[in-house]
């Protein structure tokens, strides 16, 4: 072979390596824990990463390698991806960055101007991206999916998903199953009728579309009176989750409208604060699990999918392997699922929770009698952020440990009032309070008794707390773990800290000056491992030492 | 719905608040901060400033209900004084508890004129007040700093904080007192603290961080430090000192 030769094959050869992420490497992902190549790790969800340079012993000695700011004081939310030494970010709302993963130097910037008419509930954030190929999939607060070239940051497709002046948003990273990318929608503030959408990667025409409130006629569809369902909410914004072997994509969806006063729509309000298991090719419903029937505290199942094979007893008492589902909700409550039927296998308590007392043989939450909005206000815990939110837990198959940002002993008044629904405008018809301030600084002199913070570590296979890490302020950071033991978190403290997933003993911290409300991931360059996560408007990488 | 602060963008509409709400604690100390930060400084602590205006007593010119109030309180008054300010629903609902809440109280004092430089007297001699608080550069700065005192508190809560200093600690004057692992015990107000670190101005007027791992144990002091005026003063003191206090509003530019 000539030298030219070799040249051409090895040209060929390291485009083909770097440009090619097939879906192929994205279902196995955790064979190249290098790279992170879809929003939570891999399909599992697990935010969870064999890498092992970075040790419990060693871990102290991280430092600082490389920062990112971003040109926007929105929060930071988003999750990098990694492939193959290229970081691609988010800087929102919807500017996309590929990096040098190694050393943090800007190859390319892709600036989207979202429409004027936008009009995000909570935020003009974005929590990250998903690539196919060479392409880069983006959802944007206008509510347009598009695509853009991985290599130059060029656009490719630009598809209209729903209409932004409507309310309807697009805010989480999207999921690439096979062929088709797939996003829901956010607006559950604006009595919007959410729904999850597939669109070919090629071309971005819609390849299939279920709406997360049932019509009438519609299975589910019974479970709203009168009109309620045309102004049901039903949000998607946290990206789902995917199990190649059974061939089904699961997604949360997000609280009923309006908000916090469910008179004007009676019954379940499915698929409403639910699971749904999909069929990625089609988008017809497997079958679904409600967290919270007819929700009047915004407890929006907007939470990452995250699944694991693990033995589990049948209703015999007899253990085998289970595919399993666990969630911990924004209610307060940690689940487990088998997630080949959606069977409801365990649910209970992580945070202090007085709107139910127990569950009925299917596994439905039994209402506490009075524990529902009022006119003149009722305390409820979890408050009105949830038991957690959309912060990304972490699952480690080490441990069995479920770790989850937990805020511990929240209430909120929840009000309820009267609204009419008004197109575009937000559609909330109440209002939850809080019992205690909740001004700038409040919470540096906030006794433990008025609430925390804390990661929490649940045993997956019964629920049981087994450690927390405590902190002053209130937390949304998401949560990564390794397997070497080590679990990164942050915070609203500033601080973006190493804990040791079997114990909870901290380990190493750096402040960081801002609040972590991202998940963290890790990856690997040259055989260096990074750790990185957005905080403040930045995104800081840290890695041991050379 | 997502960050608390979110909930807010959830009240847009002026139509959502119903015509007077219940409010929480909470609600009453946010909006309280509110107030003194960007209402006070033309309506006065008392909110009677403005000829015709009468936040505390819900005598208003062009709003009667919590939800006529909230857009006035973002959008201002277009042609008048009154500004837009930048507070989405929520924040301007807190204002709007802080409000309703002032006319379930007066103070007692009120019954009596009192006289601003009698009070300062009263302030710097017998009521030994200097030794806990500062004014305008004089003083202990280890009680709460009193200079703009005026503009921040209504004189019925400094009257409340003069005869019964228990009934009402705001968590920025909470007392923490900490034991270190090598047996030192300090006292302090609370200036910040986190999952690692607590910080503290302490009895010696010293900024000290201690490192939590540091720390054998720390706690709240539930109790002020201040004594109880209740019996040491007369009522024409009383509303002398009252008086003063609700004249110091802070520094001014030269």
């Amino acid at each position: 072979m000539t030298a030219r030769k070799i040249l051409l094959v090895t040209c060929l050869f390291s485009t083909l390596a770097w440009s090619q992420v097939s879906f192929d490497r994205i279902v196995h992902a955790d064979k190249e824990p290098q790279n992170w190549l879809t929003y939570s790790g891999t399909m599992l969800s697990q935010r969870h990463s064999s890498l092992t340079q970075i040790t419990p012993e060693n871990v102290k000695n991280l430092q600082l390698q490389w920062v990112y700011q971003a040109r926007s004081l929105e929060k930071f939310e988003a999750t990098p991806l990694v492939v193959d030494g290229i970081l691609y970010t988010v800087q929102a709302p919807n500017d996309v960055i590929a990096l040098d993963a190694a050393t943090g130097r800007v190859y390319w910037t892709y600036s989207y101007s979202p429409a004027a008419e936008s009009r995000p509930c909570c935020g003009r954030v974005n929590r990250g991206l998903a690539i196919l190929g060479d392409t880069l999939f983006m959802g944007t607060i206008d509510a347009h999916l598009i695509a853009i070239d991985a290599k130059n940051g060029k656009p490719l497709w630009n598809t209209t998903v729903a209409k932004a002046e409507s309310g309807y948003a697009l805010t989480h990273a999207p999921l690439v199953v096979k062929d088709k990318v797939i996003v829901g929608t956010a607006g559950g503030e604006y009595g919007i009728r959410g729904f999850i959408a597939a669109y070919d990667v090629t071309t971005g025409k819609e390849a299939w579309r279920f709406y997360t409130v049932a019509a009438p006629g519609e299975p589910g569809g019974d479970s709203w009176k009168n009109d309620a369902w045309k102004t049901g909410g039903g949000s998607v914004w946290v990206t789902g989750s995917y199990d190649p072997a059974l061939n089904l994509t699961y997604w949360g969806i997000g609280n009923p409208g309006p908000d916090w006063n469910g008179d004007p729509r009676p019954g379940d309000n499915l698929y409403t604060d639910s699971v749904v298991a999909l069929d990625p090719d089609t988008g017809k419903l497997k079958w679904y699990y409600q967290f919270s029937p007819h929700d009047e505290f915004d407890y929006d199942s907007v939470q990452v999918p995250v699944l694991a094979d693990m033995p589990w007893p049948d209703k015999n008492g007899r253990t085998t392997q289970r595919k399993l589902m666990f969630w911990a909700n924004r209610n307060g409550l940690f689940y487990a699922l088998d997630r080949t039927s959606g069977e409801f296998l365990m649910g209970k308590p992580f945070v202090e929770v007085n709107w139910m007392n127990g569950f009925d043989e299917k596994g439905r939450p039994m209402r506490v009698p009075g524990k529902t909005p009022s006119k003149e206000g009722t305390l409820i815990y979890p408050g009105n952020q949830g038991g957690t939110n959309w912060y990304s837990p972490s699952f480690s198959p080490r441990t069995g440990l479920f770790y989850i940002p937990s805020w511990v002993n929240y209430s909120s008044i929840y009000v309820k009032t009267e609204q009419e629904y008004v197109e575009g405008r937000t559609y909330g018809s109440g209002v939850p309070r809080s019992p205690i301030p909740f001004g700038r600084n409040a919470q540096n002199f906030r006794k433990e008794d008025e609430g925390y913070g804390a990661v929490r570590a649940v045993d997956a296979k019964t629920g049981e707390k087994k450690w927390e890490f405590k902190m002053n302020d209130v937390t949304e950071a998401g949560i990564l773990t390794t397997d070497s033991d080590l679990l990164f978190s942050g915070g609203r403290e500033g601080y973006f800290f190493a804990l040791d997933d079997r114990t909870g003993a901290p380990l190493w911290k750096a402040a960081v000056g801002g609040t972590v409300a991202s998940g963290p991931m890790t990856y690997s360059v040259g055989g260096r491992q990074f750790v990185a996560v957005a905080a403040g408007s930045s995104l800081f990488t840290f890695a041991l030492p050379q | 719905m997502r960050g608390f602060i979110m909930i807010c963008a959830v009240l847009l509409t002026a139509g959502i608040l119903p015509a007077q709400h219940e409010y929480t604690p909470g609600d009453v100390q946010d909006g309280q901060r509110l107030f003194a930060a960007s209402c006070a400084i033309c309506h006065g602590p008392e909110g009677d400033a403005v000829p015709g205006v009468d936040l505390g007593h819900g005598k208003f010119k062009r709003a009667s209900s919590d939800g006529e109030l909230i857009p006035i309180i973002e959008k201002g008054i277009p042609g008048t004084a009154m500004p837009p300010n930048n507070f989405n629903d929520f924040q301007a609902g807190t204002i709007v508890a802080y409000l309703r809440s002032m006319a379930a109280s007066i103070a007692v004092s009120a019954s009596i004129p009192g006289d601003a430089a009698r009070g300062k007297a009263i302030f710097e001699g017998k009521g030994n007040c200097l030794n806990c608080h500062r004014v305008q550069g004089r003083g202990s700065r280890m009680g709460p700093e009193l200079t703009d005192i005026g503009a921040l508190r209504r004189a019925v809560q400094l009257e409340q904080s003069i005869l019964d200093p228990d009934a009402e600690i705001l968590p920025q004057n909470r007392f923490l007192r900490v034991v270190t692992k090598d047996g030192n015990t300090v006292t302090g107000r609370l200036l910040n603290q986190d999952a690692w670190t607590i910080e503290l101005f302490d009895s010696k007027e010293r900024l000290v961080t201690f490192q939590k791992t540091g720390v054998k144990e720390y706690a709240f002091i539930d109790k002020s430090s201040m004594p109880s005026y209740k019996g040491k003063l007369s009522t024409q003191e009383l509303a002398d000192l009252v008086s003063y206090l609700s004249s110091l509003k802070g520094i001014e530019a030269k």
